[in-house]
């Protein structure tokens, strides 16, 4: 059963193996720009406690936030409607192409060029990075929707709202979660380019001044805190989660 | 309450697909159905039984002609539909499959009674992947039968069962039946699973499909396992469809040759 987790003495030796290699490494190169393990932990608490981590955490937290939501609304509605009407899927496709190859970087720089240096724009280009992912897998999961199980649902009177949560939604579910899992991972290294670029706070902003202040260890210790993060998410949220929604399966 | 069906369809046709020709399933197909009557459905591979049964459940409307039920001043009745797959939800267990039809909780009263009936109390927990192919169909009975229905829906329903499995099946529809009373429509291509369920069968002739015969059985159903009996009116049935029954055509169904 592949959706279980590794035990967690597994996954905990696996993590002391990389700290340990990591230590060892900034040994031999003994350089102030290789910071070892442990320094590195300790300014992460330190800065966590007296610095500023807590607050550029929090702000690229609900970027991170407010951009999937958006994202996965947006792109889940766009998506059926593409699935399940031939017009939308023709009307839509082309606009969909263009921005699932356009870089975020440029639709970044975009719309900070026409927006401003402001939130809206900043969120907005991450939330668009983002859309045609989850419009693109959607669509396949509106595709493969059992037209046997709706007609079921139907003759039964089921409504449209039993429909919907019974039938329709948890066929849908699978693509849905793919789309979270890729969606968080995508969303999060785009919001950190979008916050270097021009925003005066967050994750991405701290990198930027520990980057110009050749300050690796800080550096280093912010991307961690936002790693350890996305991993409680992925292991306290997405993964039960996923057990759940599959446990029908044989 | 059981109710009476009455179709008149002039003609029900599907659009081709990408430039081909339209394909007429059904034309000039009259049939009335006796309240409580037990009738089966009977004709050539792709002659329109399934589309008949559609049309009359309400699946699909795009036809010309009428359909009515009666008695008409009721409005519309209870219809419980098994399809030729259990067509259950795999993401919800039996007992949730079974209530999920019902339109309210003070339904649910009598739901335990009729899950021991049909033999699935056991299993009401369990999810339709955990079930053998006979169990799933039960529990697809039992979920037409939770609606209290006014009539039945059945389309092929026992297919794909091993002979035994379907058997015991039938027997279980007819004591269901006779406990809970429907009107039934029942689709089959197998001869003896027709004489042995109805009180009257239907002949559909191929594609246009309409009515070609109709033949009442009138041998008490306890008789209808005699050899002799069924011979006789497998013959019937053959001669009045207007196809003869030889050794090319297989043991249970005059309409599957090559």
């Amino acid at each position: 059963m592949a959706w279980f987790p590794a035990p967690l003495a597994g996954r905990a030796a696996s993590l002391l193996s990389l700290l340990a290699i990591w230590e060892a490494a900034a040994w031999f190169a003994h350089s102030r720009l290789f910071p070892g393990a442990g320094a590195v932990l300790a300014t992460l608490v330190d800065e966590a406690v007296h610095g500023d981590l807590l607050h550029h955490l929090g702000a690229t937290l609900a970027r991170v936030a407010v951009a999937f939501t958006l994202a996965m609304a947006l792109g889940t509605a766009i998506g059926l409607a593409m699935g399940r009407s031939r017009a939308a899927d023709t009307l839509l496709d082309s606009g969909v192409v263009l921005l699932l190859n356009l870089p975020a970087l440029v639709i970044a720089v975009l719309l900070y060029v026409w927006l401003g240096l402001t939130e809206a724009a900043a969120i907005g280009a991450v939330t668009l990075s983002k859309l045609p992912t989850v419009v693109v897998t959607l669509r396949e999961g509106a595709r493969t929707l059992d037209r046997d199980l709706a007609d079921m649902a139907e003759s039964f009177h089921f409504g449209v709202w039993r429909t919907w949560r019974h039938v329709t939604l948890p066929q849908l579910a699978p693509f849905f979660l793919v789309a979270s899992r890729t969606g968080l991972a995508l969303i999060w290294k785009i919001v950190l380019v979008v916050e270097l670029l021009g925003r005066p706070d967050g994750i991405g902003y701290a990198i930027q001044v520990f980057f110009q202040l050749f300050d690796v260890r800080r550096l280093i210790a912010y991307a961690l805190a936002f790693v350890a993060v996305v991993l409680a998410v992925e292991w306290g949220v997405l993964q039960p989660l996923e057990r759940r929604l599959a446990r029908w399966r044989r | 309450m059981t109710v009476g069906v009455s179709v008149d369809i002039h003609e029900k046709s599907y659009p081709g697909h990408s430039g081909a020709r339209p394909v007429t399933a059904l034309r000039n197909l009259r049939a009335c159905i006796a309240p409580s009557e037990f009738c089966v459905i009977t004709g050539p591979s792709g002659c329109g039984k399934t589309t008949l049964l559609n049309i009359i459940a309400g699946l699909d409307r795009d036809f010309a002609g009428a359909l009515s039920f009666e008695p008409s001043d009721r409005g519309a009745p209870r219809i419980g539909f098994v399809f030729q797959s259990p067509r259950l939800l795999p993401w919800r267990t039996v007992r949730e499959n079974v209530t999920l039809v019902l339109a309210r909780d003070a339904d649910r009263m009598d739901l335990e009674g009729l899950l021991s009936d049909i033999g699935v109390a056991d299993v009401a927990d369990a999810y339709p992947a955990q079930l053998s192919g006979g169990m799933a169909r039960r529990v697809a009975l039992a979920r037409a039968f939770a609606i209290a229905p006014d009539l039945l829906l059945m389309d092929e329903p026992f297919l794909s069962l091993d002979a035994a499995a379907a058997d015991r099946l039938r027997g279980l529809l007819l004591r269901l039946v006779s406990t809970r009373p429907a009107t039934v429509l029942f689709v089959t291509h197998d001869l003896a699973e027709a004489v042995e369920l109805a009180d009257r069968i239907l002949v559909l002739s191929p594609a246009p499909g309409r009515v070609v015969a109709a033949l009442p059985i009138t041998v008490a159903r306890t008789g209808r396992r005699d050899r002799d009996a069924l011979a006789a009116l497998r013959a019937e049935l053959a001669r009045i469809a207007g196809h003869p029954i030889g050794p090319k055509y297989s043991e249970n169904s005059i309409f599957t040759a090559k």
